[in-house]
């Protein structure tokens, strides 16, 4: 190649190199989202928590408080015939769990009308896992991320009051039918006395697909074997602090604890993309196994404490439904896990109440 | 022109432009991803991992190649600094992409995520379960990766500043036609 004429001046050349290259570094920048701030993403969404219910570093910032779990699942077989999904076969596989109450106070009083959650992951062969995280309703109050971040903005508590600002709550419910059907069916449905006598849903729709490759809309729920009343909720600030919690240990202390892995399949015309509408209670239900827990651990010690119930976290032949909420907790819930693994782990409130010796 | 002897070889300008757009689309996936909730989020988490995987094992086939097919000599003319900016920085981007899987690899074991592939492949953890682990790596994946995008641009750059400026043949050694 012939050297450059002396006389032609290389600023042209330049400007256009600084075009190009600022151009593919704005492009980075639009596609990283620093150009679009309203944009949600995982951030965001641990943004919202942290802003309702203030900032406890190092912990969880939603179902902050928790008890490990472990124990296995004994499958019948009875699922083969809807999912190819391995821990569908007749056998038995390890389950890690985690029960824990809605909130984001690591050392909040169970006594709350809140949610009482299950989660679990179950290890399967060649390195696959099912994770999933559920609640003891079988609805959600809200149907995707933009709506999380608002009622997480609505319902954020007054210091003195501790209750939302009723003008705001107000404003957003009117706008979300939804979120009061939600608050409507948490006002009337009971609240399980214990953690062993709750029913956990699935709270979204999944698919799940058969060795034919057929694939169906899903959602499953674990039934408890062990029956039991339901609390008072007029006197459920009277509880002692941790007695959810303290009531699973002791029965477990007893003898294993199981549920039943119910499937729930939807008929044409069922929601699937939407976890504040509930199915019709007449639609097909399929036993497909037996949970069995038998051992609580702190999650200091637990195991539970420093993974995520990612429920997108799944094992071939069960895959995600159209429900936009789905990546929305996995976004939030890897947002949540970044921050409290730089933040660090701090011991858990039922760790601290055994070396207490208050138990 | 195709007697030149200081042009890269097939083999290395094809791994090259590959791995160019490999890596470019795998930053731009990165930073996309994590910035929405949308189902784009988990559509391109699925993508993100055996794309990191096949670059990590090109990264290390590139490797090793180019330490058996020494790189055409610089310009005589350019600069003593420029040179050594120029094979500096070459060494780091090496480095990066094969730091980058690696790196997101052993996050994601430390944070006891599985590492799914495929349908039918989810690779083994690379080191223990650590929440710290997992917090130091997941902030190192995201400050190697800004850094290894700066460094594409200015390689971006002075490639062409080599061939609209200094005219010189040395971006034609990699992009040149035959």
């Amino acid at each position: 190649m012939p050297p450059s004429s002396p006389s032609r001046s290389p600023w042209p050349a330049f400007a256009l190199i600084g075009v190009a290259v600022g151009l593919l570094a704005l492009a980075f920048l639009w596609v990283a989202g620093w150009l679009q701030p309203s944009r949600i993403g995982g951030g965001k969404l641990a943004d919202s928590l942290e802003y309702n219910a203030g900032k406890h570093p190092g912990w969880r910032r939603a179902h902050t408080k928790g008890l490990c779990v472990t124990g296995h699942f004994d499958s019948n077989g009875a699922g083969v015939a809807l999912s190819k999904a391995s821990v569908f076969r007749a056998g038995s596989v390890p389950v890690l769990g985690r029960f824990s109450t809605g909130g984001s106070d690591p050392f909040g009083p169970d006594g709350r009308p809140t949610f009482h959650s299950l989660a679990l992951a179950f290890h399967l062969p060649r390195g696959e896992e099912w994770r999933t995280a559920m609640d003891h309703t079988p609805i959600f109050p809200v149907a995707n991320a933009a709506d999380f971040v608002a009622l997480q903005i609505a319902s954020k508590p007054d210091p003195v009051t501790h209750k939302p600002d009723p003008a705001k709550m107000k404003a957003y419910l009117a706008q979300h039918p939804e979120t009061q059907a939600f608050l409507d069916y948490m006002a009337t449905a009971p609240l399980p006395a214990s953690f062993a006598t709750g029913t956990y849903y699935s709270i979204n729709a999944f698919r799940f697909i058969d060795g034919n490759g057929q694939s169906r809309a899903v959602r499953w729920q674990f039934e408890p074997e062990t029956k039991g009343g339901d609390l008072d909720k007029k006197t459920l600030d009277q509880q002692p602090v941790d007695f959810l919690f303290d009531d699973l240990i002791a029965r477990v202390k007893r003898g294993p604890l199981r549920w039943h892995l119910v499937i729930v399949l939807a008929d044409a015309g069922d929601r699937t993309d939407n976890a504040t509408v509930a199915w019709p209670a007449n639609r097909r239900h399929v036993d497909v196994g037996t949970l069995v827990l038998d051992r609580a651990t702190p999650e200091e010690t637990g195991g539970c404490r420093d993974i995520t119930y990612d429920p997108l976290v799944l094992p071939n032949g069960i895959a995600p439904s159209d429900d936009p909420l789905l990546a929305a907790r996995s976004a939030t819930y890897a947002a949540s896990f970044h921050r409290r693994a730089v933040e660090g782990p701090h011991p858990d409130a039922i760790s601290l109440a055994a070396k207490g010796g208050q138990k | 022109m195709s007697t030149r002897p200081d042009r890269f070889s097939p083999v290395a300008r094809t791994l090259h432009w590959t791995m160019a757009a490999l890596i470019l689309a795998m930053l731009f996936i990165g930073v996309g991803m994590v910035s929405t909730a949308e189902p784009l989020y988990p559509t391109l988490l699925a993508w993100h991992r055996p794309i990191g995987a096949l670059i990590l094992v090109l990264a290390l086939i590139r490797l090793g190649y180019r330490l058996h097919h020494p790189a055409p000599p610089l310009p005589a003319d350019l600069p003593a600094v420029q040179k050594l900016a120029a094979h500096g920085s070459h060494w780091l981007l090496y480095a990066t992409m094969i730091a980058m899987p690696l790196i997101g690899w052993s996050m994601q074991s430390a944070g006891g995520y599985p590492v799914r592939l495929t349908t039918w492949l989810v690779l083994p953890p690379i080191v223990p379960r650590d929440i710290l682990l997992y917090g130091f790596l997941r902030s190192a994946h995201t400050v190697v990766a800004y850094c290894f995008f700066a460094l594409i641009l200015v390689h971006l750059a002075a490639a062409l500043v080599h061939a609209l400026i200094r005219r010189d043949g040395v971006f034609e050694s990699m992009a040149g036609g035959r």
